[in-house]
């Protein structure tokens, strides 16, 4: 262990929902996005999942708001140490698209691509069971532009530059293809329960 | 047979912004690397430039990160991401520049434990989607300590003499809180929110300071680089869109 003279850090909470080395950020919802922020009204978007399914399919959003609503409450963790503790996203659970289309048996990873052309890959397990949403709606209310609205995935037990801002569709793959921040040295997978940051971790 | 592969085959209607400009080497990611403090420069009253010696440093682009960790007695971390201030060089020495953040629990520590010959760790560089290798025209654009990564850049093309269009607009509350302000020549334009020298105009980064950079725009177009808060990033963004910027060719760094 390198101890660094002198510094003894905030008073330490236990708080056992906080992941290895990383902090809350209380009522701060930091954004850092790479791109410029889209000006993507709901009417102008859409939603497609293709490649090894039965049937690629297109939502438009009133389409996408016929499948049954569902919630996630709990917290999110970005990659950039700070996490969110109880925040309430609204929309429609993965599974009810991937349902729809019905999924390959050969499938196995997702890469998930925004109106930006921002991309992130998935393992097809981490999109599936109730533990991914698309979603729409932050605090009972329109989820703002800057932090992914109209529409964004959300994969909250991920580090959340998985949680594609602005999401577009996801494409079905039988391997794993890096995507923009994991072309840019950022882990495949990014649990922050095992610290998965960096490539390598 | 259904579909085989798979690659998207979707076209965005807004292009994509921020292609990865260099591939990252995993491997010195990875690694923690002890930093020893050499230097302490203050640059405002509320910012200071920390030089270390990293004897393994890998090198870097302008432009690149790197993230920095403090460890407490009982075991305690606290880490945050910093820009590289300094321009690559191979004496195995980085410039950070960090401003004092209330009450904030790494700058702080900086500003008033710090001392040299104190030991912190560093993994890095990071994230090549924001780097400036000297290769295309650059108009950068920062706010307050995103001058930082900016920074880097201007002192590169000086460092090698290079000869590709810089143009750095940069934004600070007064003359007293910009950053490195005896620095810069020819190519930067100041901008003053709260208070400006005597007789020069005092206001937000607009339209009007846009106009002449791309009035005089170089062959193949400016590569834009932006960087500072996220009211910042949302506000120059905008402006350069409206200047007629493709979205493509804005790289965005958002401090949080
Ligand atoms: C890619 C990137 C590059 C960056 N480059 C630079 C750079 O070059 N220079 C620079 O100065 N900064 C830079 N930053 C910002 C930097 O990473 C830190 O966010 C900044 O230094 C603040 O960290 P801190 O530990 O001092 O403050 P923190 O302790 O994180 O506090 C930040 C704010 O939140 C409040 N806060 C947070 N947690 C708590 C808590 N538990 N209790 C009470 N209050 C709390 C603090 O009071 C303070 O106002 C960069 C950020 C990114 C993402």
């Amino acid at each position: 262990m390198n101890v660094t003279r002198g510094f003894t850090g905030r008073a330490r909470v236990d708080n056992p929902g906080l992941p290895p080395g990383q902090y809350d950020a209380g009522d701060d919802w930091p954004v850092l996005s790479a791109e410029v922020t889209p000006d993507l009204s709901p009417a102008d978007w859409t939603f497609r999942i293709d490649g090894l399914v039965r049937e690629p399919r297109t939502w438009g959003w009133d389409e996408a708001h016929t499948l049954p609503e569902s919630a996630y409450e709990g917290d999110i963790h970005c990659v950039t140490s700070w996490s969110k503790f109880g925040v309430r996203f609204g929309g429609v659970s993965l599974d009810a698209f991937l349902d729809a289309v019905g999924v390959h048996a050969s499938a196995t990873h997702a890469v998930a691509y925004a109106h930006t052309g921002y991309t992130t890959n998935l393992p097809l397990a981490d999109l599936t069971g109730g533990r991914a949403w698309i979603a729409w709606e932050y605090d009972g209310k329109p989820l703002a532009a800057e932090h992914g609205g109209p529409a964004r995935l959300l994969v909250p037990h991920l580090y959340f530059w998985k949680s594609a801002k602005w999401i577009a569709g996801l494409s079905l793959l039988d391997h794993d293809e890096p995507g923009f921040w994991e072309q840019n040295g950022y882990h495949e997978r990014g649990n922050p329960w095992e610290e998965q940051r960096y490539s390598g971790d | 047979m259904t579909e085989t592969t798979a690659s998207p085959v979707f076209v965005p209607p807004t292009r994509f912004a921020v292609p990865g400009r260099i591939a990252v080497s995993n491997r010195t990611a990875a690694v923690w690397q002890t930093a020893t403090l050499t230097e302490i420069r203050r640059e405002t009253p509320h910012a200071a430039t920390f030089r270390f010696a990293v004897p393994a440093w890998a090198g870097h682009l302008p432009g690149q990160h790197l993230m920095l960790r403090l460890t407490a007695g009982d075991g305690y971390t606290a880490q945050r991401h910093y820009s590289l201030a300094s321009a690559p060089d191979d004496e195995g020495h980085v410039e950070l520049t960090l401003d004092h953040v209330e009450g904030g629990e790494v700058s702080g520590w900086f500003h008033t434990r710090a001392r040299p010959g104190d030991r912190v760790e560093v993994r890095g560089p990071l994230s090549g989607f924001f780097a400036w290798p000297g290769d295309r025209p650059a108009l950068l654009i920062g706010a307050g300590s995103g001058v930082v990564p900016l920074m880097s850049m201007v002192r590169h093309r000086r460092a090698r003499a290079l000869d590709v269009p810089l143009r750095l607009l940069v934004s600070a509350r007064g003359p007293e809180e910009l950053i490195y302000a005896r620095e810069y020549g020819a190519e930067t334009t100041p901008v003053f929110t709260r208070r400006g020298p005597a007789g020069a105009p005092v206001g937000r980064l607009g339209a009007a300071h846009l106009r002449p950079v791309f009035e005089e725009l170089p062959a193949g177009g400016w590569e834009a680089y932006v960087c500072g808060s996220n009211a910042f990033a949302e506000h120059a963004s905008r402006l350069l869109v409206a200047a007629g910027q493709p979205v493509d060719r804005i790289r965005i760094e958002r401090f949080g």
